[in-house]
């Protein structure tokens, strides 16, 4: 599916200094039930955001108007639990297209670079020094370079690189997916697939 | 070149290796259900593409599926809708479609195995994390998100980095009424639930040789839940004698064909594998989960352990306690439970309702217990039916439903309220997973059924001499 090209996003971010967020929270399985992708950003974080009642919860950072931005900062082992894609796409949805972990779990980190959600993943330290930032100045900026493979505190400079595969970096600054590569290569695949043991 | 049993069948899959990215690697069953398919599908519609190999793909209705009345109109118009995608898309493609009423219809990771569509050596994967299942063949198995249900549809091809290896031993015996599930519960609470993210996982050793392989199923099952990609068991006779004669398992030369590779399928005596853990599995106990992560387990006749003794994070310890509305240092046993369910692609086996029976017969199901037993399958049901488990639950006071995953993730009417506590035999007691403030204890059927009994958390070695 198409998505915006990522290249310099230069953005204030969301904190949420939770360890092991899951894609049930992310997204819970309630939510699933569409066949089209729409609307899941309304969703994300659904049982944080919002109360039973559906009111919204008061202290959680969605809905403090004091954070704001396109970038999500969460604890170690973000994207835990499930391969909904959906929980990438509620992000992106919300308008987030960078999330910062120290740690990322393994499909929700595929998941996001095959809809145009660059995870960063950085230092437990780094992690520490933007929230201690943001707590400091909530509108202090991260500017995330993906040519450069960087993410930049602004207000006081301090930078770290971050790590992604060549491949996935040209198809994101290009907004290409693994579909257009792999028709290329069909019929190397027929091939292939003639000599299989099974 | 010595290699692991991973190696060697990532190998064999991969088409082209792509300098300073992914490996593209041919997979040769797919796996699709309702609520991860229909947008790869409209993908493939919206680029004009067909799907390449539509025999390597076989879809199941399962998520949101009822549990009682499945010969009426699915009432949620959503799930409906969803379940209709599903039969139109694999009808429009040419996809076998076990739909809802269909004889095979069941969970995806209990009807694969079941039909022979899972084979040893393999590549499989499945827009569900609980692919890890059908590592227990010794397949390579993986969940992936619906970007890559849409890739391998187009080609058959799914493009990954390889992981790196990591061989889990379990060495001795198990102890008396200790499971397959608290071989795994006991492992994600050593590691943590990220504690094998970015690996793929091997089993080895004496109690997983000695295990069947609906007992394999769900070790490997819940490798995806201490962040593992998968996990997979070298096969041997257990899993040949499993695989041989099913529908869709290769036949006359081709079986020849397919067993000369089986028995390539182990991992040689000096391989190197990037991490190795030990475990003694004379140690385990039952277990049962304390928090909302399924790295939080505790042998069953423990306390809740101190935050201080916590590897998973203590923000995470805090706001699991007290979601869950327990205490630091507090015992498990003794916890009243509301609710109990057995079932999920975990624990939704023949071996797993044998299980529960054999504590449940003769006994009442406690009053202030809700219980649901879900089967995984319309073969697993029969077979209940067949062995006279169904007249044991019945006299218990307990009824069975049909096949679905059910409670598991709550996607349909099999909702634990707010607020309630669940003892359960599936794979993630996250917030809200059994339903909106749900409270979940993972456990094995033998806890499930101690728990259905009693009314609270229990020893299940304390209500019986001997197990079957």
């Amino acid at each position: 599916m198409a998505y915006d090209k990522f290249t310099i996003l230069k953005s204030t971010a969301v904190p949420l200094a939770i360890e092991n967020v899951d894609t049930d929270q992310l997204i819970p399985a309630r939510f699933l039930k569409a066949t089209e992708r729409v609307g899941f950003g309304d969703n994300l974080f659904r049982d944080w955001r919002y109360n039973p009642d559906n009111t919204p919860k008061k202290d959680f950072v969605l809905n403090d108007p004091t954070y704001s931005g396109k970038i999500l900062i969460g604890g170690k082992n973000f994207g835990s639990g499930s391969s909904r894609e959906h929980a990438a796409w509620a992000i992106y949805d919300y308008g987030f297209r960078c999330v910062v972990s120290s740690f990322f779990a393994d499909i929700f980190r595929n998941n996001c670079l095959n809809i145009g959600v660059l995870p960063v993943q950085v230092s437990a330290v780094f992690a520490e020094k933007i929230f201690h930032a943001i707590a400091s100045d909530p509108k202090a900026e991260l500017e995330v370079n993906l040519a450069n493979q960087s993410i930049t505190l602004l207000s006081t400079g301090e930078q770290e690189k971050f790590e992604i595969s060549s491949y996935k970096k040209d198809n994101m600054i290009n907004g290409f997916d693994d579909i257009d590569y792999l028709q290329n290569i069909k019929s190397e695949i027929k091939e292939f697939a003639e000599n299989l043991p099974l | 070149m010595s290699n692991t049993l991973f190696d060697k069948v990532w190998d064999t899959h991969v088409i082209r290796k792509i300098e300073g990215g992914p490996d593209v690697l041919f997979i040769d069953r797919h796996l699709i259900h309702e609520v991860t398919s229909p947008v790869a599908f409209l993908g493939l519609k919206s680029r004009g593409i067909k799907v390449l190999y539509p025999e390597r793909t076989f879809a199941t209705a399962d998520h949101n599926t009822p549990t009682i009345n499945q010969h009426l109109p699915v009432a949620d118009p959503l799930s409906a809708n969803q379940l209709k995608a599903l039969e139109s898309n694999s009808n429009e493609y040419g996809i076998s479609h076990w739909g809802l009423g269909h004889q095979k219809n069941g969970i995806v990771h209990v009807v694969g195995p079941e039909y022979g569509i899972t084979q040893p050596g393999a590549t499989i994967v499945c827009g569900d994390s609980h692919t890890s299942t059908h590592g227990a063949f010794g397949a390579i198995a993986f969940g992936i998100g619906t970007s890559e249900v849409e890739m391998v549809l187009a080609s058959q091809c799914i493009m990954q980095p390889k992981p790196q290896k990591m061989r889990i031993n379990v060495t001795g015996k198990l102890g008396f009424g200790v499971t397959p599930k608290d071989v795994a519960l006991f492992i994600i609470s050593q590691l943590t639930t990220s504690g094998a993210t970015g690996y793929f996982v091997e089993y080895a050793g004496e109690v997983f040789e000695s295990m069947t392989m609906e007992g394999r199923m769900t070790v490997c099952n819940l490798s995806i839940e201490m962040g593992a990609r998968g996990g997979m068991i070298a096969p041997d006779e257990t899993t040949i004698s499993y695989v041989k004669g099913r529908e869709f398992s290769p036949e006359g030369e081709a079986w020849e064909k397919a067993l000369a590779y089986y028995k390539t399928l182990k991992t040689d005596a000096d391989a190197v594998f990037d991490k190795e853990y030990t475990f003694d599995g004379s140690k385990i106990e039952p277990m049962i989960t304390y928090g909302t992560n399924p790295g939080m387990g505790m042998g069953i006749s423990n306390n809740i352990p101190d935050a201080e003794d916590v590897q998973g994070g203590i923000t995470t310890y805090e706001k699991s306690l007290n979601y869950m509305g327990f205490h630091e240092g507090e015992a498990m046993l003794g916890k009243p439970v509301d609710f109990v369910f057995i079932g999920s692609c975990t624990n939704g086996r023949i071996e797993d309702f044998r299980a529960f029976a054999s504590i449940v017969k003769g006994k009442q199901k406690a009053p202030n217990v809700t219980a649901w037993l879900v089967p995984g399958s319309h073969i697993v049901e029969a077979q209940i039916k067949q062995e006279g488990l169904l007249d044991i639950f019945n006299e218990a006071g307990f009824v069975l439903r049909q096949p679905g995953c059910s409670a598991c993730l709550a996607m349909n009417d099999d909702k634990i309220p707010a607020g309630k506590y669940a003892v359960s035999t599936s794979n993630r007691n996250f917030e809200g997973r059994q339903g909106p403030g749900s409270r979940t204890m993972l456990a094995s059927p033998l806890v499930a059924a101690a728990a259905a009994v009693t009314g609270k958390v229990t020893d299940p070695r304390d209500l019986i001499e001997e197990l079957v």
